[in-house]
């Protein structure tokens, strides 16, 4: 047994050092150089108290619980939806919507680009209808948008698989005792669901707090929070605030999840 | 009738959504592949753009390919020992060993390059060199490779397998050679896309920790869509899908071994 217990401790080794080395010990460094900047430790209260970073603490929070409740609701509906029934042409929808799963916030960004940019789709059709050109995708709207884009896939995926285990017999017997189509989806699908919509929210909500790659190709306007770290280290090379900050950021993430964990009772993380 | 309408309206919706992920695609790849995107595709179809991202931007492509295979050799060799631990001890501590891992992707990837860059940033030899990203990356993609392998071996009975391949006088390595590695087979594979696939997109860290000597796909996308024609940024991302493209079919094709439901129980005896 104590042989046995040597090789598992051996075996987890590689993986503690680099872990150690490359995670624990650089959070543990981000989280000192955070207090050494000019306004020493308070700079870990900045985020409230400094008007602009609140301002877009603000908007960040705003733009992520807008994105998970639109997210939910689409993909709900339709998760839902084609987990119930199955028609020709389902698993080409299926195949369409979990298509974008792996495009990284760069890509994203062009996406939103490609329908509401200046040469985009939109512009284009109410150019062609109104003669004005609607170009919204270099805003918080753009975001939004582009969050939503990158968050549906994986979404509508942890749906349907929830969706799989409901039991339809509950709905039948529901509908037998004479309730309403609105009924069954308020008392009977949504509670079903309820544990795998707080899992995907909490990641959906995650990725918006904490993605950067969306709003970098979208434009340097928007006044979320991975924005002003970025522009807190580059430009302004202010690293203890952009250090402070980021490690708020980091931890803040990292509640909701774990919260959301607890909530769900399953494996709960962002990704992209 | 009523059934039906709510069938139709929700169908409507979902291929509403189906537009919303897909057009922006195709307008893309269409954009890529044309003389001038703003007079349309009657201005002529060419590979212009795409010979023009082969040649500026060729290094980016592989650099990213090495960075995700040598991501998938450390993922492995990292992760399906870690996976095997955890799945033979589970107690308090092994979740939260558990629990520690995953943080790389829970915190924003932001934080993570940052925190390496204050740390490691004045060993100019490593800051400056592919494996810096690389680090990055597999910190990012190890949860994955984990909780893939270590999945499939919770659903299998490890113990009870070691113990009799123990009994029969197997060594350790024998075991784990001969028997935990056949049996997570599906797992390192799907674990595998999944890191890939990831390393090859990532971004929010790479942003952070790529000079202009180790620019990855994903860091050359970038630049393209800030500096370049619309028509340039266009075939990039086109690049970037058909690389993608069948990593993700795989995936799709192993990653989510569905069990049939409807398969009929008489079947099984």
């Amino acid at each position: 047994m104590q042989r046995e217990t040597r090789r598992l401790i051996l075996l987890l080794l590689p993986a503690g050092i680099f872990f150690s080395a490359f995670f624990l010990i650089p959070m543990a460094e981000l989280f000192l150089i955070g207090g050494t900047g000019k306004d020493g430790w308070m700079a870990y209260t900045a985020i409230i108290t400094n008007k602009n970073y609140f301002n877009s603490l603000l908007a960040t929070m705003g733009v992520a619980v807008l994105t998970t409740v639109v997210t939910l609701i689409i993909s709900g509906i339709s998760g839902v939806f084609l987990q119930r029934n199955k028609f020709p042409g389902n698993g080409a929808l299926v195949a369409m919507l979990t298509f974008p799963l792996a495009f990284p916030g760069v890509v994203i960004g062009f996406m939103v680009i490609m329908l509401a940019g200046r040469q985009g789709l939109i512009g284009q059709v109410s150019n062609a209808l109104f003669d004005e050109k609607i170009v919204f995708a270099y805003s918080l709207t753009g975001l939004f948008i582009g969050y939503v884009y990158f968050s549906i896939p994986r979404t509508i995926l942890t749906v349907m698989a929830a969706a799989e285990k409901l039991d339809p017999k509950l709905e039948e017997a529901a509908r037998s005792l004479g309730a309403s189509p609105w009924r069954v989806v308020t008392d009977v699908i949504i509670p079903g669901l309820k544990p795998a919509f707080i899992s995907a929210g909490a990641i959906c909500f995650a990725t918006a707090v904490g993605a950067f790659g969306t709003a970098f190709t979208l434009a340097a306007r928007i006044n979320v929070l991975p924005m002003v770290i970025y522009t807190e280290f580059t430009l302004a090379a202010n690293i203890a605030m952009a250090a402070a900050l980021s490690f708020v950021l980091g931890a803040a993430t990292w509640i909701v999840l774990a919260l959301a964990r607890t909530a769900a009772g399953g494996t709960v993380a962002a990704a992209g | 009738m009523h059934k039906k309408l709510l069938f139709n309206l929700q169908l409507g919706f979902t291929l509403l959504v189906c537009a919303f992920l897909i057009v922006p695609v195709v307008l893309s790849i269409m954009a890529g592949l044309t003389v001038n995107y703003i007079v349309g595709i009657e201005s002529g179809l060419t590979l212009r753009w795409v010979m023009e991202v082969w040649n500026g931007y060729r290094g980016t492509i592989f650099l990213s390919i090495g960075i995700s295979l040598a991501c998938l050799v450390c993922t492995l060799v990292l992760g399906i020992p870690t996976a095997y631990v955890l799945a033979r001890r589970q107690s308090a501590l092994s979740r939260a060993i558990e629990e520690l891992l995953v943080m790389p992707v829970a915190v924003p990837g932001l934080a993570t390059a940052l925190a390496l860059i204050v740390t490691y940033g004045g060993l100019s030899g490593f800051r400056t060199s592919w494996l810096f990203i690389l680090v990055g990356h597999v910190l990012f993609t190890l949860p994955f490779m984990v909780r893939s392998v270590l999945a499939v071996l919770m659903a299998i009975d490890l113990n009870t397998l070691e113990e009799g391949a123990a009994s029969l006088g197997a060594s350790w390595w024998r075991r784990f050679r001969d028997i935990v590695l056949p049996n997570c087979r599906a797992g390192i594979l799907a674990g595998s896309l999944m890191v890939v696939t990831l390393s090859m997109g990532e971004f929010n860290m790479t942003w952070l920790l790529h000079t202009p000597f180790t620019k990855t796909l994903p860091v050359g996308l970038a630049d393209a869509y800030a500096s370049l024609r619309l028509e340039i940024g266009s075939a990039y991302t086109l690049v970037f899908f058909l690389m993608i493209m069948p990593l993700l079919l795989a995936l799709q094709a192993f990653a989510q071994p569905r069990i049939n439901k409807f398969v009929p129980e008489d079947d099984a005896q």
